[in-house]
């Protein structure tokens, strides 16, 4: 079968200097992937080089047909916009020619309701604008869902919500994921794929093989790995409740 | 004497003036738009010393500037502000110095509402309705846009097209309202009526509607007042806008 995802070493530069060099690997239909890695490793600059928004050398081959649905980590968004999910949606669907009963099956799915989506974004909590994001992403019935720290702006008790919600769709719908995350408990739970990186492809594969004690030395420097390990939330709180900058 | 003519005119130039605002800001492109008219002067300048028609020059320079800024926007460092600020006052400037007549520069800056041609009804009207239709064509790619450039990407849409699209649209509405308003105040009837908009409302409907409503009551009530008291009919417009935002300041958001 042919797999749905394969990247042969490739290499991103801003200005001259690499920002990611030397990456490959390869995903099958429906697997979960998670790409784990310190900040400033490169994460993001390789989901923007998966979805073609960035150049780059080597070569990145999606299955044909792919659909490709995004969530990025947040929106630069004015706080005061009067826009809400409601709108998000009609633009999406009417742009892709869909039903109306589309927009309300991914509102299901996500577990969102009318008062959410007639909300300004702006005005909406981490979690529900989360969500919306999500359900923008499943207009149109992806087959790849593509995820930037889906939990870098929710409470505690919001990521597990979140995190089910990525496992259901991979598992109720067949959905090819990749989830950058910093939660290695996330990645032991619900990833059958593992990539970390440090501007350089560090390990990949599956998860109990791929993260040996000396490929998180690799990434996260000596004995740092544990205090991620443990305390893999301290880095996500930084921009609580809200996804929205001024 | 305003003639039923200019008076339609005014209402189609204000109603588009008041939705491409409404975009504007939204887009949090408002200065960059500000900017992108005064580039006209220099235009003005020279339809003045080449005898051409004043939406000749101004168009051609607007144009130019248009794909200036387009460029600029691409890249997101302080460069590109510093660089729209240096296009903003070297237009003004050199327009000053093309335009050599007092009387003529004070037109070109402030606009008028006197001695409408035909050619400029039908301009200005093709004009206005072109833009009011775009935009309502555009409208879902640019609400995605405007949201998130990223999301609009990974759904598939040329977001540097939209951008371009929506610049030269900016551009059409700025010639559309510059005959009333000149070079230097066109922009505030772009701008004001969609501030005024954003503190009275909250859904998207009622935000752009609102927008386009206040623009026009501005153009119309402006231009009375302005004909009735011998007043300038830009800077009372401006000004009759400016009212309606401080009114607006009244009103507390939910």
């Amino acid at each position: 079968m042919q797999p749905a995802l394969t990247v042969l070493n490739i290499e991103v530069s801003f200005d001259g200097k690499n920002v990611l060099e030397d990456v490959s690997m390869e995903l099958g239909a429906g697997e979960s992937l998670a790409v784990i890695g310190p900040n400033g490793a490169g994460k993001t600059v390789f989901l923007r080089a998966l979805l073609g928004m960035i150049p780059y050398r080597g070569t990145i081959t999606w299955a044909p047909k792919t659909r490709i649905g995004y969530v990025p980590q947040k929106i630069d968004a004015d706080r005061h916009l009067p826009v809400n999910f409601k709108n998000l949606f009609a633009a999406k669907a009417s742009i892709l020619k869909l039903p109306a009963a589309d927009i309300e099956e991914v509102i299901e799915i996500v577990g969102l309701n009318n008062n959410i989506i007639t909300t300004s974004v702006g005005h909406l909590s981490g979690g529900e604008f989360q969500r919306g994001l999500i359900a923008f992403a499943l207009l149109g019935k992806p087959s790849v869902l593509i995820f930037d720290e889906p939990t870098a702006s929710i409470d505690v008790a919001g990521e597990e919500q979140i995190y089910d919600l990525i496992h259901r769709l991979q598992d109720a719908q067949g959905i090819t994921t990749i989830v950058v995350s910093h939660d290695l408990s996330f990645v032991y739970q619900y990833a059958t794929k593992v990539l970390c990186l440090n501007r350089a492809g560090v390990c990949f594969g599956e998860p109990d093989i791929a993260l040996t004690p000396e490929a998180l030395e690799k990434l996260y420097g000596p004995h740092k790995y544990f205090h991620y390990f443990n305390d893999s939330h301290s880095d996500d709180h930084r921009t609580k409740n809200h996804d929205i900058q001024q | 004497m305003a003639s039923s003519y200019s008076i339609i005119l005014a209402i189609l130039a204000a109603a588009a003036a008041g939705l491409v605002g409404a975009f504007a800001l939204m887009k949090r492109t408002i200065l960059a738009g500000d900017v992108m008219s005064h580039i006209a002067i220099p235009g003005l300048g020279l339809a003045l010393l080449f005898a051409w028609d004043p939406l000749v020059g101004g168009g051609l320079t607007l144009f130019l500037g248009i794909l200036i800024i387009w460029q600029l926007q691409k890249k997101t460092e302080l460069s590109a502000e510093a660089a729209i600020g240096v296009i903003f006052a070297s237009s003004v400037a050199l327009g000053a110095l093309l335009i050599h007549s007092d009387e003529a520069l004070v037109d070109a800056l402030f606009g008028g509402f006197k001695n409408l041609t035909p050619a400029e009804f039908a301009f200005g009207a093709g004009a206005s309705i072109l833009i009011i239709v775009a935009l309502w064509l555009l409208r879902n790619k640019l609400i995605i846009s405007l949201f998130s450039p990223e999301l609009a990407i990974s759904s598939g849409i040329n977001v540097d097209r939209i951008n371009l699209w929506y610049l030269l649209l900016f551009g059409l509405a700025i010639l559309a309202n510059l005959r009333f308003l000149g070079a230097l105040l066109v922009g505030s009837l772009i701008i004001i009526p969609a501030a005024v908009s954003r503190q009275l409302t909250h859904s998207l409907g009622t935000f752009l509607t609102t927008s386009v409503i206040v623009s026009v009551l501005s153009m119309l009530i402006g231009t009375f007042i302005a004909m009735h008291y011998n007043l300038d009919t830009g800077a009372t417009v401006v000004v009759t806008a400016a009212a309606f935002f401080v009114l607006s300041l009244f009103k507390k958001k939910r």
